[in-house]
Order: structure tokens, then C-alpha cells, then sequence
């Protein structure tokens, strides 16, 4: 399927997802929902780099928190409407995949993993520090009372927003998949060394990715002060966005675009689940165990699985 | 692997609470969110306890309105973006028919969008002054700070400061990185504006922090007169640790700690609080003013000493209760869960509560703050007996409950 | 205006001491991490397992909690042998180590939280040894025994573990290992032995490093997530593999902490500290002592 053709059904899609939201008897689906297509979005941006060009990101959250406090401060600052901040947050977001990309992407894999977690703690500290987004205080994000489209709750906006956002980054990640960017980030994966000889220009391609992947990230952040109405850093920079970012396409595989798509939906929507029902520690186990399950036996997620049985049924 | 079974038996109840309603009348479902694991899990399980024993003591009298009470309650891991599905749940699919909060500000800020969608009546549990950029009228808070919750909050430690004689000039100021420090801190500014005191230092430290005494020798290289601190249990016992260490010359130190008022942190440090000037909601010394609440403490001691929460329960568990007193009150005073009702009647009514009488003022704050300001003595060695008895501390402010004065400078009164 | 002397003075006094700390809870990662490449973020989680255990000891026979770590190491040593063993036969036989064997660890450290909160509770818990409160003064310069004693058997510890590692056999196998690991199965070694062995005994200091931890500071179950970055800051920044890095790396993250914090703003210390090493790995990737 052509690139454009992908796009077309994926908006189509997305549309008949928010035309079917009257349907949903209650508000909780679309607050659980926002919160597995925000994993939706991470998960996928981080598979660009991740698992595309074979570099792991473990500030994720860093990222993230650039969306979220990008909408704070234009919030402060010139209270714009909702379509401004996102791309503001996405292009911020973006802007510092970019610088740290270029300086860290010429190191070793690994290196570029201790890079991107030095990144998020100096990135924590900044925003702690930065009094107008109100620091360590946290700061105050009022849901606006008049709604268009004739919409009655904000929550509902919300999730428009982000299913719109997750097609957005599905189509990203496809077209960079099937795309020659695409082979030559599976050619830096498999053998950068390789690749290099071979004439793939293996730095501009990375630092490509990383600023695809960190554009995404942040995108999924744009919303976010607006779902919970108090931002404050802790919760901004949670480390549930870095462990859930590189797990979910682990689960779920890391080859294609619809590894972390299923990741995602698989272990958000169980995370979601045993949140509001098995409540407690046991909540924390069962995500740990999941984890340690899923890495051991399907080495190559779900997606895994799936492409061995078509093999074994050729 | 006490815990273990005790972990497992607390889910059984959880669940016979949940599963088989006893009477043919539905149960009466208050549903919340609380921080069951995660940083402030200590103090989440400690409310948990109070309020357990609450729906226990209501169901025991009949419940309210002839209906049981049954709690409905999810883990909010001390994240704030659970909070807003967890509510969501709460009031679409569970459909409960009151809703209360966690604890602390993270964690009710986030909810307030959907109680002002529902127009729910909601009570906050120790939020600082989160209702003044919504301007809620049926938000109401359980924390006697009073109607400008981050001054009340430091009100008695700069009150009892300036009654010092010869007045004390210079301050400074620490805390934590974290919600509740900072927001404590910008009242403590509030109260050198007011005081006309000069601040020789402002900063603050990251929460996890090891060694403070780095900090605490930069406090000291600026010979302060008074030194007020807000932090957390960890940083508390790191900072009042390094004072000890470093001898701290100061004339009054402490002020917005939390953690010297649980059990664990008591029994560790011991002697090391001598001196400290800090917050409680209660003293055994002024127990005679709540009269009810010996029996409660009772009760909820012998479930905190299962369940690994602070053992005492001075600090948060009498107001986690007093605030299900005050929706029990309110719901039989109106005679239904009426929320516009309820609010009304809880903006114009005072009640009489295990916590002392409770009123309400602007913004769902308490219209008169009762923060103890207290100064420890007297303590000697580690154990936790000591502190169930009067003796330990002195009461400073506020008036009606002041048992002795202050005792400077600090580093005399440590010994 | 004076030279402030006793306060820098202070300030390199304490900035040791605590590089010290870090030192003790940065070897363990400095082996599995450097010398193996295991990516075992679950570090932390097994220092604070090591926390609880010499808690529980030290409270109920009252012996000193870290002579009660030091004492219980060869259990923490079986543990980490066992944990090597299936993360051997899961990830690293079938060649795909790292990101499965990162997302691996994550799983074993919320397990370990999750195991913690449950039998111990979210309590705060803190060990006083007989010196937590006595401080030796030397002139202007203070030496807190909460600090030094755990600084003195940390250095005695990593200095241990680098003389191990340079002087004997199955220590310069393991070194072996870290360069150059199919040569030697070449050479007809068995390197399963050799990395358990390794492993085993990073997981041996995080249990010791937890004692520590206990003693300086209380302890709730979910505090190691907080010290994952730092344990793998002070690896990567003495470079890897080598013990003698990782002892400095821990210095120089000290003593940046206590300079800030004294001198400039505590709120600011994770920022230089993390700053350091961007600006290491920017400049001279390999760490400080890199090969």
C-alpha cells in the first residue's frame, strides 16, 4: 500500500473512531483510552530510533515532559488554542532530538542510552528550576469552558486530539519504515560499520530518526497539562514513560510499525485494567512479571510470533 | 511474612466490602483514590486505616440514611495521571454516590475538572490551597491550616519567632524540590514580607538528596537567627541529622517538616529532634481538647501496627476521618445526597468533629487555621513509648492550646 | 571578604565521603555493566534488598548492620549467580542480551520493589550503628562516623575488589573476559563460569552497598529507581571496566554534589553532576580511565 493510501485510511480511520465516541456510554473509556493512545504515540516514536536504527532511548520521559511544559508555558504566556501548543510542543520536542542527536548519535549504542537518562535528570532539573512554569510548585492548567463542535466535556476533545495525533504517528512510522530512510536505518542496525563502508550516510540518518522519534514523544506530551489540569515535574518526568516506551515495543516488536502499536494496546490496556481492579502493589507485580514473561518467551514480541507461524505455514 | 497475610486478609475484606451488599437496601458508595503505593504510600495507607475504621464505626450504628456504608477505593500510586480515570470510574462505571479525595495536592488537582463537570460535592485531603485557581464552591478541604492554607501553615513558627526577645533579623529558607516544600516555602516568604525579617538564604535541594550537611554549612555560613525548613520524611531526617552533626547554631530551627510527627521517624532519630520547632495536628499534651479522639487512636494502633503505616497516627489519620465526620454529618443533616444540598449546608454549618469543631471559609479552606506550632524536649533514647505520654513537646501557638514557650537558641535546647 | 576555608574544606570532606558511598553502590554496575555488558538495571533494587535484609538483622539480633551485609555477601553472591544463570540461558545464548535483557532487569526490579512493600511495608525504616551519632572534629573540618564508617569499608571494598581483579587468577579472567571474550573460549575456558562468577559478585557489593545505604539515609522500598542513573553515571564516567575509574568517577560525582549544593544552589547538583557526563561522553566517551 502506497504512503498516501496508508494516510488516507488511517485519518479515515481515526474519523470514524471520534464519530463513533456518542456511543460510549460513560467518560471513563475516554480517560483510560487518552491514557493507552498517549502509550500508543510514545511507544511508536520510540521505535523509530529504537528499533529501526537499533539505539535505545532511556529518556523518554525528557522528551515527553518538553511537550508538556512547551503547553504550559505558551499556556502562561499567550494562551493560544489547542492546535498551536501541540505543534509548538511537537517541534520543541523535536528541536532537542536534534541537537542531542547530533551530539551523542556518534557514540557507541550504549553511550547514547547513559546519554539520553544524563539528558532527562538535567532536563528535570531545569524545569524545577524554572520559576515561570512553576517549578517544583507545579502549575495550574485550567480546561477551557466553552467547546467546539457543540462538545459538552473537555475529556472528549482530548481524546479527538490524540486518536487524530496517534494516526499522525503511525503514518510517520510507516512511511519511515517503507521508505529508503527506513532501509537505511535497518542497514545501521544490523552493521553500522557496514552501512558506513557501504556509503549510507549513517549520521544524518540517526540524528533524522532521533528528531522524528523525540518530535513524537513530545507530541504525546502537548495534551497532557490539560488532562490533568496540575502539572508539576515528578509526574511530567515519571518513569513509567521510559520503561513503558522501550517495553511496549519490545511486547509487541520492534520491526514494523504495528509492534509498538500492539504493544501498547496490550499492555496500556492491561495496565489500565488491573489499575481499577486488582488495585494495589500487586498492580506493580503484575507488570513486572508480564515484562520478564513476554522478554523471555517471545524474543521477537508479537509480531514475532505471528511472522514465525506465517513462515512455518509456508 | 506477616504482611503478607495481612496484605491478602485486607483484600478479602476489601472485597466481601465490595461483593455482597448485606443489607436489601443498595450500600451507600463513597468512592476515592489513594496513594497506596509510591512516595506518599506511608501516609495513604495510614488514611485508608482511618477511614476503614469509620465505615466500620457508621455501619456498626445502622449506617446513614438506613443505607450501609461501603468504600470504593483504587490505588493511585502517588501519580497524578491516574487520578483523572480513576474518578471517572469511580462515577460512571462504579456509580458511586460520593466522592472524596486522596492525599495530598498531586492527587486532588487532578480530579477537580471532572467534580466540576459532575457538580460533585468534594472533600480534599491535605491539598495546599488547590482550590484558588478553580474557585470550586463545593470543594472542601480537611487540613486546619485556614483560609490561606500556605500561610496558616507557617504562621505559628514566624508567630512564635517575632515573640522572641531580643526579635530575631534574618531567616533562611530550605526545602525540598517537590509540591508541598515549595508551596510551604512561598508562605514563608508571605511571612517575611509581613515580619520584616531579611533572608539570607533561599534555596532548595533535590529530593533525593544524601548527605545535607553541605547545605546545612552553607545555612550556617550566613548566621541566621531563624532557620525554617519544609521537606519530607527522608530529607527531614537528613537535614535535622546534619544539624546535629555540623551543631547548628541557630535560635529557633525547623518549622514545615513533615515526618517528625510519624513513629518511624520518632523512634529513629529520638534525642536528634530535641530543640526542633515543627508542625503537629496533635500532642498527647493537648488531648484533653479532643476528647473522642483517645478512642480512635486506640483502634486505628492496633490495625497501623499490622499493617507496617505509622504507628502513632497523629498526623494525617484523625483528619482522614474527621473528614468522613464531617460528609456523615452533613449527609444527615440534609437527609439525602443531595450535592448541592450537602454543599450548602457544609458552607454554612459548623461540626463537631473528632479533629475538634470544624467551620468552613472562602474557598473550602478551613475559616480558622489550628496548625500546632511545637518544640520537642525531653527526649531520651529511641523508643516510642515516651511519646504516647504528655511531656515531650510544648505547645506554643495557637493560644487556646499553648502549654509553655519556646526554648532558645537551638543549639542549648538540643541537649 | 574572608576566604571561607572551613567551608570548602568541609564541602571536599563531604564530597568524599559520599563519593565513597556512590563508589560502593557504583562497583557492582562497573562489573556487570562494564566488564559484561549486562545491562542489569535492576542494581538498585537488589542495593535496597540489601537495605531491608540488614534491617531486619540488625534490629533483631542487633549487631551492626554492616557488619551483618558484610557477613551475609556469600547469600547475595548465590543470588546473583542464580539471576546470571537465567539470564544466561534466556538472553544471552540466543544473542539478543541488551534491550531484552534491560527490559528483563526492569521486570526483576518492580518485582523486587513489589516483594518489599509487601512483606516490610511503605514505611520509612533506618538502622542507627553504634556511631550514626557521634562526629569527630578535627579543627574546623567534621568527619560524621554516619559517613566515614561506610566511606572507610567501601574503599576498602572496591579496593578490594581491583586488587582481586589485578592479582588473581580467576580475577584476571574475568578482566579476560571484558576484552575479549571468544578468544578465550577459544582458549578453552569455560566463560559461563567465569561471568556468573562476576556477576555474582557485583550483585555481593549491591548487598553490602544497601547496608550502607540504610545507614546513611531511611529506606522505603521504591528509593532504588532514584540511584539508577547515578550508579550508571559513575560507571560510564570513570570508564568502563575499570574499578580505579569507577572509584574516581564517584569522587569527582561527590565532590561536584557537595561544591554545588555548598556553594551554588543543592537544587542544581543533579544538574552538574549529569552535566559532567554529557559534557564526558561528548568529549572523551570512553570515561576517565576508559581503554
Amino acid at each position: 500500500m502506497s504512503h498516501s493510501r496508508f494516510a488516507l485510511v488511517a485519518f479515515a480511520v481515526a474519523g470514524a473512531i471520534i464519530a463513533a465516541s456518542p456511543l460510549v456510554p460513560n467518560d471513563y473509556y475516554f480517560s483510560a483510552a487518552y491514557t493507552v493512545l498517549q502509550f500508543v504515540i510514545l511507544a511508536t516514536a520510540w521505535n523509530i530510533l529504537g528499533g529501526y536504527a537499533g539505539y535505545v532511548n532511556f529518556g523518554s520521559a525528557a522528551f515527553f515532559a518538553v511537550g508538556a511544559y512547551s503547553s504550559v508555558f505558551l499556556y502562561k504566556w499567550a494562551h493560544p488554542p489547542l492546535i498551536v501548543m501541540i505543534v509548538s510542543g511537537t517541534v520543541a520536542a523535536g528541536l532537542l532530538g536534534l541537537a542531542v542527536g547530533y551530539l551523542t548519535l556518534r557514540m557507541r549504542g550504549v553511550f547514547f542510552a547513559i546519554a539520553t537518562l544524563a539528558l532527562a535528570v538535567v532536563l528535570y532539573t531545569f524545569v524545577v528550576n524554572w520559576d515561570y512554569v512553576g517549578g517544583a510548585r507545579g502549575a495550574y492548567i485550567l480546561q477551557p469552558r466553552d467547546l467546539p463542535f457543540g462538545l459538552t466535556r473537555y475529556i472528549h476533545v482530548l481524546y479527538a486530539a490524540m486518536v487524530l495525533m496517534t494516526a499522525f504517528a503511525l503514518v510517520i512510522a510507516r512511511t519511515i519504515e517503507t521508505s529508503a530512510i527506513g532501509r537505511g536505518l535497518a542497514a545501521i542496525r544490523d552493521d553500522e560499520l557496514a552501512a558506513e563502508c557501504a556509503g549510507v550516510p549513517t549520521l544524518r540518518l540517526k540524528v533524522l530518526a532521533a528528531s522524528v522519534s523525540g518530535a513524537l514523544m513530545g507530541m504525546a506530551g502537548t495534551t497532557f497539562p490539560y488532562y490533568l489540569s496540575y502539572v508539576e515535574p515528578s509526574a511530567a518526568f515519571n518513569l513509567s514513560y521510559a520503561v513503558n516506551s522501550i517495553a511496549m515495543p519490545l511486547i509487541g516488536g520492534m520491526m514494523s510499525w504495528i509492534g509498538p502499536l500492539l504493544g501498547a494496546l496490550l499492555l496500556g490496556t492491561v495496565q489500565q485494567v488491573v489499575q481499577v481492579t486488582v488495585s494495589s502493589e500487586w498492580n506493580l507485580l503484575i507488570v513486572g512479571v508480564l515484562l520478564v514473561v513476554f522478554v523471555t518467551l517471545a524474543p521477537n514480541g508479537i509480531m514475532g510470533w505471528v511472522d514465525a507461524w506465517k513462515r512455518r505455514k509456508k | 511474612m506477616k504482611r503478607l497475610v495481612a496484605s491478602f486478609s485486607g483484600a478479602l475484606v476489601a472485597l466481601s466490602l465490595l461483593a455482597a451488599p448485606v443489607l436489601a437496601q443498595q450500600p451507600l458508595k463513597i468512592g476515592f483514590g489513594m496513594s497506596l503505593t509510591g512516595p506518599l504510600a506511608g501516609n495513604g495507607k495510614a488514611a485508608l486505616i482511618s477511614m476503614q475504621i469509620w465505615a466500620e464505626d457508621v455501619n456498626a450504628k445502622g449506617g446513614i440514611l438506613g443505607r450501609k456504608v461501603e468504600l470504593v477505593y483504587y490505588d493511585d500510586q502517588t501519580n497524578p495521571s491516574t487520578v483523572p480515570s480513576i474518578y471517572s470510574k469511580l462515577l460512571d462505571v462504579d456509580k458511586v454516590d460520593l466522592v472524596v479525595s486522596g492525599y495530598g495536592t498531586n492527587v486532588i488537582a487532578p480530579a477537580m475538572p471532572i467534580m466540576m463537570q459532575r457538580s460533585m460535592t468534594f472533600m480534599g485531603l491535605f491539598g495546599l490551597n488547590v482550590n484558588s485557581k478553580f474557585d470550586y464552591d463545593r470543594y472542601f478541604q480537611i487540613m486546619p491550616s485556614g483560609p490561606e492554607p500556605a500561610i496558616g501553615w507557617t504562621q505559628g513558627f514566624f508567630d512564635t519567632a517575632m515573640g522572641l526577645n531580643p526579635k530575631p533579623a534574618t531567616v533562611a529558607l530550605v526545602g525540598a524540590d517537590a509540591e508541598y516544600p515549595a508551596l510551604a516555602l512561598q508562605g514563608a516568604r508571605e511571612q517575611v514580607k509581613r515580619t520584616g525579617l531579611k533572608v539570607v538564604y533561599d534555596k532548595t535541594y533535590p529530593p533525593n538528596t544524601v548527605d545535607f550537611s553541605p547545605i546545612v554549612r552553607a545555612i550556617q555560613a550566613t548566621n541566621p537567627d531563624l532557620v525554617y525548613v519544609a521537606s519530607y520524611p527522608p530529607d527531614s531526617a537528613g537535614m535535622i541529622r546534619a544539624a546535629n552533626e555540623i551543631g547548628l547554631k541557630t535560635r529557633m530551627f525547623g518549622g514545615g517538616m513533615v515526618g517528625p510527627q510519624f513513629a518511624a521517624l520518632k523512634a529513629q532519630l529520638g534525642p536528634l529532634l530535641n530543640g526542633l520547632v515543627n508542625y503537629e495536628t496533635f500532642a498527647p499534651d493537648v488531648a484533653d481538647k479532643f476528647p473522642s479522639l483517645e478512642q480512635f487512636l486506640a483502634k486505628y494502633q492496633a490495625r497501623a501496627a499490622k499493617e507496617g503505616v505509622d504507628a502513632l497516627g497523629f498526623y494525617l489519620p484523625p483528619f482522614a476521618y474527621a473528614m468522613m465526620e464531617v460528609l456523615e454529618q452533613a449527609i444527615k443533616a440534609v437527609g439525602s445526597l443531595d450535592q448541592a444540598k450537602l454543599a450548602d449546608y457544609m458552607h454554612k454549618n459548623e461540626f463537631n468533629t473528632y479533629v475538634g469543631k470544624v467551620r468552613f471559609g472562602k474557598n473550602g479552606e478551613w475559616a480558622q487555621g489550628r496548625m500546632l506550632a511545637v518544640q520537642y524536649k525531653g527526649i531520651t533514647g529511641n523508643d516510642l513509648e515516651q511519646w504516647r505520654k504528655p511531656g515531650h513537646v510544648t505547645v506554643l501557638t495557637p493560644a487556646p492550646y499553648k502549654t509553655g514557650n519556646v526554648a532558645t537558641p537551638y543549639q542549648d535546647s538540643r541537649k | 571578604m574572608e576566604f571561607p576555608t572551613a567551608l570548602v574544606l568541609n564541602a571536599i570532606i563531604a564530597g568524599l565521603l559520599l563519593g565513597g558511598f556512590y563508589a560502593a553502590m557504583s562497583v557492582g554496575i562497573s562489573i556487570s555493566f562494564g566488564m559484561l555488558d549486562v545491562v542489569n538495571i535492576a542494581h538498585p533494587g537488589f542495593i535496597i534488598l540489601g537495605s531491608y535484609i540488614a534491617y531486619i538483622v540488625s534490629d533483631r539480633l542487633g549487631i551492626d548492620p554492616i557488619a551483618v551485609s558484610l557477613a551475609l555477601s556469600p547469600l547475595f553472591f548465590l543470588l546473583g549467580m542464580a539471576i546470571y544463570r537465567i539470564y544466561y540461558l534466556c538472553f544471552e545464548k540466543r544473542g539478543q542480551e541488551s534491550l531484552r535483557g534491560l527490559a528483563f532487569f526492569f521486570g526483576i526490579l518492580f518485582i523486587t520493589e513489589v516483594a518489599l512493600v509487601l512483606v516490610f511495608g511503605v514505611d520509612y525504616r533506618s538502622v542507627r550503628g553504634a556511631y550514626s551519632e557521634t562526629t569527630w572534629r578535627l579543627g574546623p573540618m567534621d568527619f560524621p562516623m554516619r559517613l566515614v564508617v561506610p566511606f572507610l569499608v567501601s574503599i576498602a571494598m572496591v579496593v578490594g575488589i581491583e586488587l582481586f581483579l589485578a592479582r588473581t587468577f580467576f580475577g584476571r579472567a574475568v578482566l579476560a573476559v571484558a576484552q575479549d571474550s571468544l578468544a578465550l573460549r577459544l582458549m578453552g575456558v569455560d566463560t559461563l563460569r567465569v561471568k556468573e562468577f562476576a556477576f555474582a559478585l557485583s550483585i555481593a557489593t549491591a548487598g553490602v552497598a544497601g547496608a550502607f545505604l540504610i545507614v546513611i539515609q531511611p529506606v522505603q522500598p521504591a528509593i532504588g529507581r532514584e540511584y539508577i542513573g547515578l550508579v550508571f553515571a559513575v560507571c560510564v564516567l570513570g570508564g568502563m571496566g575499570s574499578i580505579r575509574g569507577t572509584l574516581v568517577g564517584a569522587f569527582v560525582l561527590g565532590l561536584a554534589e557537595s561544591f554545588t549544593s555548598t556553594f551554588a544552589g543543592p537544587s542544581w547538583a543533579p544538574a552538574v553532576s549529569f552535566g559532567l557526563l554529557l559534557a564526558a561522553l561528548a568529549f572523551k566517551p570512553s570515561g576517565l580511565f576508559g581503554r
